[in-house]
């Protein structure tokens, strides 16, 4: 608690005016040669010295991402990316010779993170989170490893899972996300360079809160986090993933996956909470951010539950979904996405029931303001096998000012007479009463539309974890900076 | 010097002229009571002073406390200490009262140049207005005014002017929708904030709140103009007379 | 596009080619239909919009255009609304003066043919036929007005007031093996400040395709009842596009039952072009066997302080199949604009699937929009408060049922044709479950 105030405090007073992460490190990168190609991706297989068969799975994977369209059918509207004039490789000078603990890390990457208001030893010392730090594309440190290692929890870089669990990651990588799902996977599929890799075993409730934090920092480098978090038989784990980015003029890409997979009675709770820069008030620069996060509740009675809060992104694409295959799963999807200036953001959920007595809730709160344009995308789907299943979805938009978009899509397809489906939506905006009292109280009116706003979100912002929560109510006051005049 | 000075206050709403010429003045500590029949332009005098939108002042002053009040945004008009108690409470889901007066006070306390609270100061502040005023924990968490009857609204109007702590208190129509317990309970909160420095501005429609809450001064307001002005006696000849017998027919 | 490749568009060949009479407007017309239809092609599961309703099979069958007009047809009165009404007839898309009863409209109400009119006055004709239906996205009006020939045309004069509804009723009718398509085309004018009430009847018997589309004009001030029937054959298909447009003041009431046909697809578009206008458009829907019901629609608030509303319920039975779709659009000059939808459906059985798209577009601030959507079964705490009280479960089950439909019927603002389609939802039940009886 103590730490993230502070970390809070820290951010604020390094802000300059527009956005507050955004400044830029300068460590001398080693590269893979700009643009995309079967060389880049054995490039990047090598690098990570990686077995023969990831190599393969990539090679595959990106000869079906070059036969694979666009997806098109997002509301969102953008230049075509110009995969050639990209990155896809960039770590640290380090990566050799692996740091063995925080004194070994190169000190300007820990004064990045001190900028960015995430001091690594405070966050070990103070609030017991084990944090596996992505910076670009390799991770650097890891920590509190031991103790997860006492209780057999499995909490490291994905590029060095592979190494020292490869049955597992064999097994799981690409189950829940194939490589053919959609042209983002196939391309984070064919070149990601690390992210985070989760096991916890049977009966085992993990003992902290695993964290990562996200940062895009190299000019053009796209970045392809790949995550799978495995919950064996009646284990526990909450996930929280962070991220900031640095203020630039390009566009640049992130494509991460994240794959899910519960057994019978296990739970994970994986929560979000997404700031990456989202450009300019004219749209310039701003992160691309086509997110596939799946979910698959494989055992009876397991529970997977996303929650999110976006406000950050040129573009957000991102549909956390949920497969409730083992009888009496449940799956939960808890967003707050909040869109100002030029930013878009297309983002939803899927709930696909298969299991008999699956349950799923669907709460999405969104905030449009300036002239963004923002769209709730949401499959609920019945089918015939789910005897019993329930779904109850809540969708509700504020809008803030005239220039801007706010829209509901929700497919519903039911195919068992025992379900039942209910889905709700409602559109509205802060009423001049409202903002009127508050005034009327000495709030100002930008305090006033922050606290209305944090109200109207408080059914998904109690569902995150104490750490994010404080710093999440204050980015959504951030966010909507300059929306009301 | 007195603590508000209307002179020669003309208001419109959506082009229509609804003041015709206001003058009042209320010296600190004074408790005044304008009283009028419906659509005589009560609440719209107590919009106008707090400033809100769509209100629109074409002639006349306000000086409150030295300075010209008209200039001032609503949020600096709450925070130079005027607060107005609504006749409407407006709800706001999903924020809780208690969190709402937290970041209300704060903010006042900041024009004040005072420090916020912590969590502790403000939790023991709070509770001690609120025991005065029948204001449960429970009212304290539930969301702002959602939910809440008509008595628990006005009870927590009062909760926050007793929390903000004003220099001038506005009251628009505080007993209206109330019983006679929730009245009393209303009054005595306002009693208990009598001081010699606080002002207050009672609008009402019927005499039965003025039992309850003893006025200085009393007005009558009807189409826009105050027509007469008087001590604690004329709200007592309004409630056996009518108000046709003062305004003349037109506005019984 | 490389979608064009594998694009379907059967029924095109036999097109018509315009008659020398035909003034240019028209052929002109007719020909810009055939050339959307062939450039988008028949809609599949891939089209957004069309998603849910398949139309592999309908592509297959052998549908030829009607021929020489079928002669001994009488009106299946058994089928239609019992109503009070003035009648107009199509059978097979062509209209039958000999079959209708148009004695004693009053004054300023006008009813014919299309065909006649093209005739007699096209140039009445001209400056509104083709104006509505040309949406992009729709090959099927498109196609239906690449065959543009005949169909109803109801003119009502500013301030006219019709006494009693006036009954369009289109037959299907194939003769012998030979399945048919045809393209009844519906145009309506309402005038400023009139006051109607139209009731749209579709039955028929055999195998055929009924591609309609409607444009609907609806002045300032004027009052629409709208009501369409749609009990088309077991074997039929039945696609239909309407289109409406609302000026101000204007109130529409538009209300859908469907319960016929094989496949069936009733669009129906409403432009709230105009200031406080009222737009209801609500319906009802059974569905049984292998059946396949949709109803799509899609209400476009133009301008400011509109309002509209949307109440659908539907049944869904055996394997069938039932599809919402409901869009609301709020454009950024449409403030204070209130916007209501609903869609209940109730899967009576193992196999029925329900399949809902109810959406909201919205780019002006100061709204009040929602939606809301539901799909389950009956109410277990209901049914067994009625057998409870002695009522046996298949009763119990037929009372809920009826319930729930009737309540999207209330909706109906004219009483007259809300105790008609009522006692015809009733009716619709009974047969069924004689039919379950019989099975």
């Amino acid at each position: 608690m103590a730490a993230t105030t502070e970390t809070v405090e820290q951010v604020q007073t390094l802000a300059n005016d527009g956005y507050k992460h955004g400044f830029v490190t300068d460590i001398e990168m080693e590269t893979a040669p700009k643009g995309l190609s079967e060389d880049t991706v054995r490039f990047i297989s090598a690098k990570k010295n990686e077995p023969e068969w990831l190599l393969e799975w990539r090679l595959t994977a990106y000869r079906h991402w070059l036969t694979m369209p666009e997806p098109q059918w997002a509301k969102v509207k953008f230049d075509p990316i110009d995969y050639q004039d990209s990155y896809y490789y960039a770590a640290p000078k380090s990566d050799d010779d692996r740091p063995k603990s925080l004194d070994e890390i190169d000190p300007k990457l820990l004064e990045t993170y001190k900028k960015l208001g995430i001091p690594l030893l405070e966050q070990e010392l103070l609030a017991g989170v084990a944090v596996d730090a992505v910076f670009d594309s390799v991770s650097v440190a890891t920590t509190y490893k031991k103790k997860l290692e006492e209780v057999g929890v499995i909490f490291c870089p994905i590029s060095e899972a592979i190494q020292t669990h490869p049955e597992l990651v064999r097994q799981y990588m690409g189950s829940i996300v194939p490589y053919g799902d959609n042209k983002h996977a196939a391309l984070n599929s064919a070149v990601f360079t690390d992210g985070s890799f989760v096991y916890i075993p049977k009966g085992v409730r993990c003992p902290m809160e695993l964290s990562t934090y996200f940062r895009i920092n190299a000019e053009n480098t796209g970045q392809f986090e790949r995550t799978l978090i495995i919950a064996d038989e009646g284990s526990y784990v909450s996930y929280l993933e962070g991220c900031t980015a640095p203020q630039r003029d390009e566009h640049q890409l992130h494509a991460a996956v994240v794959e899910l997979i519960t057994m019978d009675d296990a739970e994970i709770k994986y929560s979000t909470v997404q700031n990456w820069y989202p450009g300019d008030e004219e749209g310039r620069g701003g992160i691309y951010n086509f997110v596939t996060k799946r979910g698959l509740c494989r055992g009876r009675n397991s529970k997977i539950a996303w929650t999110q809060v976006e406000t950050g992104s040129a573009i957000t694409w991102k549909y956390p979904s949920c497969v409730l295959e083992g009888d009496g799963s449940i799956g939960e999807f808890y967003s707050v996405a909040i869109t100002n200036n030029m930013q878009q953001a297309d983002t939803g959920t899927k709930m696909i029931h298969i299991g008999k007595n699956t349950r799923s809730t669907i709460v999405s709160k969104g905030i449009s303001a300036g002239r963004a344009d923002q769209t709730y995308r949401g499959l609920v789907k019945i089918l015939a096998s789910a005897e019993g299943a329930q779904n109850h979805t809540q969708c509700d938009s504020l809008l803030i000012g005239d220039q801007c978009g706010a829209h509901t899509v929700p497919y519903i397809e039911c195919a068992n007479p025992t379900a039942s489906v209910a889905h709700e939506a409602t559109t509205a905006k802060i009423s001049d009463e409202q903002l009127f009292y508050c005034l009327q109280r000495g709030l100002s009116e930008e305090e006033a539309v922050s606290l209305i706003v944090n109200g109207f979100c408080k059914e998904v912002m109690k569902t995150l974890p104490m750490e994010f929560a404080v710093e999440a109510q204050k980015l959504i006051g951030i966010s909507l900076e300059g929306s009301v005049g | 010097m007195a603590l508000l000075e209307v002179k020669n206050l003309h208001a419109s709403v959506g082009g229509k002229e609804i003041l015709k010429g206001i003058d009042l003045v209320i010296e600190p500590g004074e408790v005044h009571a304008i009283m009028g029949p419906n659509g005589s332009g009560k609440s719209t005098l107590s919009y106008v002073l707090a400033g809100r939108d769509g209100y629109e002042v074409t002639e006349g002053s306000v000086q409150y406390d030295g300075q010209d009040l008209l200039a001032l945004a609503p949020d600096e008009r709450a925070g130079a200490g005027l607060f107005l108690g609504f006749q409407y409470p407006v709800e706001i889901p999903g924020v809780t009262t208690m969190n709402f007066l937290k970041t209300a006070l704060n903010a006042v306390r900041q024009y004040r140049e005072e420090k916020p609270l912590d969590a502790m100061q403000f939790l023991k502040y709070v509770r001690e207005r609120a025991a005065m005023l029948n204001v449960t924990d429970d009212m304290l968490r539930r969301a702002l005014n959602v939910g809440f009857s008509g008595g628990e609204k006005k009870r927590n109007e009062i909760l926050q002017m007793a929390v903000l702590e004003p220099t001038l208190a506005v009251l628009d129509e505080t007993d209206s929708g109330l019983d006679i317990d929730a009245l009393k309970v209303v009054a005595e909160g306002v009693n208990a904030m009598r001081t010699p420095e606080r002002s207050m501005l009672i609008i009402t429609h019927y005499q039965r709140l003025l039992d309850y809450i003893q006025p200085d001064h009393v007005h009558v307001l009807a189409n826009g103009r105050i027509l007469r002005s008087g001590g604690k006696e004329l709200a007592l000849e309004l409630e056996e007379k009518g108000y046709g017998a003062i305004t003349g027919a037109e506005a019984a | 596009m490389t979608r064009n490749v594998t694009k379907l568009h059967p029924f095109a060949d036999s097109a018509p080619a315009s008659r020398s009479d035909d003034p240019t407007w028209l052929s002109a017309l007719r020909q810009d239909g055939l050339r959307r239809y062939r450039d988008a092609g028949l809609p599949t599961p891939r089209t957004e919009a069309w998603k849910y309703t398949n139309l592999r099979r309908l592509s297959r069958m052998l549908f030829q255009p009607v021929g020489s007009s079928v002669e001994d047809v009488s009106v299946p009165e058994d089928r239609l609304p019992k109503l009070d009404a003035y009648r107009a007839v199509l059978v097979n898309g062509r209209y039958r003066a000999d079959l209708s009863r148009l004695d004693g409209m009053p004054k300023g109400v006008h009813v014919s043919g299309i065909a006649d009119v093209l005739r007699a006055s096209p140039a009445k004709l001209e400056p509104l036929l083709g104006r509505l239906a040309v949406h992009e996205g729709k090959p099927l009006a498109d196609l239906n007005t690449a065959y543009l020939d005949d169909g109803f045309c109801v003119f009502i004069d500013d301030g006219a007031v019709l006494d009693k509804p006036l009954h369009l009723v289109s037959i299907g009718a194939s003769s012998g093996t030979d399945p048919v398509c045809f393209y009844p085309r519906l145009l309506v004018s309402a005038g400023a400040d009139c006051i109607a009430t139209i009731v749209e009847s579709h039955v028929g018997d055999g195998a055929y395709f009924s591609n309609g589309a409607a444009e609907i004009w609806v002045g300032a001030g004027a009052v629409l009842n709208h009501c369409k029937v749609q009990v088309e054959g077991a074997e039929a298909y039945h696609i239909a596009d309407t289109a409406i447009h609302l000026s101000d003041r204007a109130v529409y009431d538009g209300f859908v039952f469907q319960s016929g046909g094989l496949l069936a697809r009733n669009e129906v578009y409403a432009s709230l072009d105009g200031e406080k206008i009222e737009c209801r458009i609500s319906g009802a829907y059974l569905a049984t066997g292998k059946q396949h019901i949709d109803n799509t629609t899609f209400i476009d608030h133009v301008k400011p302080d509109c309002k509209s509303r949307e109440v659908f319920k539907g049944v869904l039975d055996g394997t069938s199949r039932a599809v919402f779709q409901g869009k609301i659009l709020v454009r950024k000059d449409a403030q204070k604009t209130d916007g209501f939808q609903l869609n209940k459906a109730l899967l009576l059985s193992t196999g029925a699937e329900m399949d809902s798209k109810p959406e909201l577009e919205i780019y002006a601030d100061d709204v009040k929009c929602s939606h809301g959507a539901t799909v389950g079964e009956l109410d277990a705490d209901a049914l067994f408060y009625l057998r409870a009280r002695g009522i046996d479960l298949e009763t119990a089950r037929n009372l809920l049922v009826a319930a729930f439909v009737d309540d999207a019927v209330g909706e109906i603002q004219n009483a007259a044709v809300r105790e008609a389609v009522s006692e015809m939802v009733q009716a619709q039940f009974a047969m069924r479950n004689e039919d379950e009886i019989d099975e």
